[in-house]
């Protein structure tokens, strides 16, 4: 053997080894979830089990609430996603087109908005609702998710719609194309992969969001990660309930995540690593 | 009407993210300034400074600095150091190299409470976690880890979830590394070392600050990690500022004090902001 192909050989084995150690916690859940609740907890762990499906269909049964979690969760990401993108994308449109002195400095401080801590909000935010009666519903989720992503994807669309040639609308407009037809027929086909990244994007954070879901819902309009949280009190070692909970809560974005690496780079740090 | 348009547009943006900045600012320096216990209806006589005297002067208050202070260095210092090694690790082609990219990643699509109760319940716990057992195996006695060493533990779950993070960049920015320069030094006779040190470490600062900075955001708010596994505890071993100021409006309902200490927290996060934005910021010219 080659000296090159050898090192390439241990290299090999060396990253596979990392990668096992370091995603063991996860393939645990995963085995875990397909055990019984008495193999869950066996000593020594138990590898080799013939899987049950026992603990998915437990989990989705209706008193688990699963299913309202779950609804409460795609009904808030999709709504913040949708809502936040019909706010970004004009915005960023505007700034991205047509750029004056202030563009940069109103990006920086959507940008700054980004940094406040949630919990630098969490008490007025929690007052208005409960002041305007919307504990623990949907809106005031969807208000909070939107608002909190919405600098990402104004930066994450003005990245995308910068980096259309501007040669396109000149031809658009020497053909007679008003802005309304433009934005239609040249910007909106145009930006539909950057919009694609943005909403991915934030349909990640927003089903992944715990802050602001554990503290202002309850029984109502609790969104998975809430519901993941009721397993913490050990009553009970209910692990191989809880690993099918996860897994199939976590199960969706883990697949989106694979499959958006690049764009879930640019978006997490504003453009800055390419 | 051309700068009109652009105005219009750019309005509802503009005007929530206003309103989202100033309203919970605003109400919180107000709150700082009262007297207001959420148990205790009625007016809210003005307290002056009373309410930033009580909070730093409490014992919590410095513990979850330091915790918090402590958190950030060793999670980032684990993450950046962790996630180059790594991605210089994947970097030339092997067996799988696709599939062990996205095994690395994975954690950090993990929602922060699946997290949480994987590590508190599967791994660290002292009798049938996987750690205990593992130790066991070992020879040696199991930890109990929440309980003896709760501010470790939270920081390995949250390293764990933030070194995919830093990987992910990290492997994502070698790749627009300049092969040609990399293969001319190396012609050249430069050691692995010297090209690394010279070329490689360059050409990630800049995604190294980066990280550094993104983590300092969310990592100030680490909040679900905490809340479900050691409960702050045991005393304040692991409370941080997010954890201290949520135990203060939630749990004790002193709003004086809760936004005191918020107002911290976000001052705090100003200064390491400011940083951020100034390197986001070269990207725009």
């Amino acid at each position: 053997m080659q000296p090159s192909s050898t090192l390439s050989f241990l290299r090999g084995t060396a990253a596979w080894l990392v990668a096992l150690v370091l995603f063991f916690p996860l393939g645990w859940l995963f085995l875990t979830a397909f055990k019984t609740e008495l193999q869950a907890i066996s000593i020594p762990p138990v590898f080799v089990f013939e899987p049950v499906l026992e603990n998915f269909s437990e989990v989705l049964q209706p008193r688990s609430h699963y299913l309202l979690f779950a609804k409460n969760s795609l009904i808030t990401s999709l709504a913040s996603t949708v809502i936040g993108l019909a706010i970004a994308l004009p915005a960023a449109y505007s700034m991205a087109f047509f750029s004056t002195r202030h563009t940069r400095n109103i990006l920086m401080w959507m940008l700054s908005t980004k940094m406040m801590p949630a919990v630098g909000a969490l008490l007025p935010v929690y007052v208005l609702a409960k002041t305007i009666g919307m504990l623990d519903t949907l809106s005031a989720l969807i208000i909070v998710f939107t608002l909190s992503n919405l600098p990402i994807m104004v930066w994450m669309l003005y990245a995308s719609l910068k980096d259309i040639p501007r040669e396109i609308f000149e031809a658009a407009r020497m053909d007679g194309a008003g802005i309304w037809a433009e934005f239609r027929h040249v910007v909106l086909p145009l930006s539909l992969g950057g919009m694609a990244s943005t909403g991915l994007l934030c349909l990640v954070l927003s089903w992944n969001e715990a802050f602001w879901s554990l503290n202002l819902t309850s029984a109502n309009a609790g969104t998975l990660p809430a519901l993941i949280a009721t397993y913490s009190n050990p009553i009970g070692l209910f692990w191989a309930k809880l690993s099918a909970a996860s897994l199939l809560a976590i199960a969706p974005i883990l697949v989106f995540g694979w499959f958006s690496q690049k764009q879930l780079v640019q978006g997490m740090t504003f453009g800055a690593v390419k | 009407m051309t700068r009109l348009l652009p105005r219009t547009l750019m309005a509802p943006a503009v005007a929530v993210l206003l309103c989202w900045m100033l309203a919970p600012l605003l109400m919180t320096i107000y709150f700082s300034l009262v007297d207001y216990n959420l148990t205790r209806p009625g007016s809210h006589p003005f307290a002056g400074l009373s309410n930033y005297l009580h909070f730093i002067t409490s014992p919590d208050f410095l513990a979850a600095l330091r915790n918090t202070l402590l958190f950030l260095a060793a999670v980032a210092a684990v993450t950046v150091i962790g996630g180059i090694l790594l991605a210089l690790l994947v970097n030339e082609p092997f067996f799988g190299r696709g599939l062990v990219r996205v095994l690395l990643i994975s954690p950090f699509f993990v929602m922060p409470t699946v997290n949480a109760l994987l590590w508190k319940h599967m791994m660290m716990n002292p009798v049938y976690g996987v750690l205990a057992n593992l130790w066991t195996a070992l020879g040696f006695t199991p930890i109990d880890w929440l309980t003896q060493w709760p501010l470790l533990s939270v920081t390995l779950m949250v390293s764990w979830q933030w070194l995919a993070f830093a990987c992910l960049i990290f492997m994502t920015s070698l790749q627009s590394l300049d092969r040609e320069q990399m293969e001319a030094a190396r012609m050249d006779g430069a050691s692995a070392v010297q090209r690394f040190w010279y070329l490689t470490l360059p050409h990630l600062a800049r995604p190294v600050a980066v990280v550094v900075m993104i983590e300092m955001i969310f990592l100030l708010s680490v909040f679900a990690e905490i809340a479900i596994t050691t409960g702050g505890g045991p005393g304040n071993a692991s409370t941080n500022l997010t954890y201290l100021v949520y135990k203060q409006s939630l749990i004790n309902f002193d709003v004086g004090a809760a936004s005191a200490g918020a107002l911290f927290a976000v001052i705090f996060a100003n200064l390491v902001s400011i940083f951020l934005v100034r390197i986001v910021g070269k990207n725009l010219d």
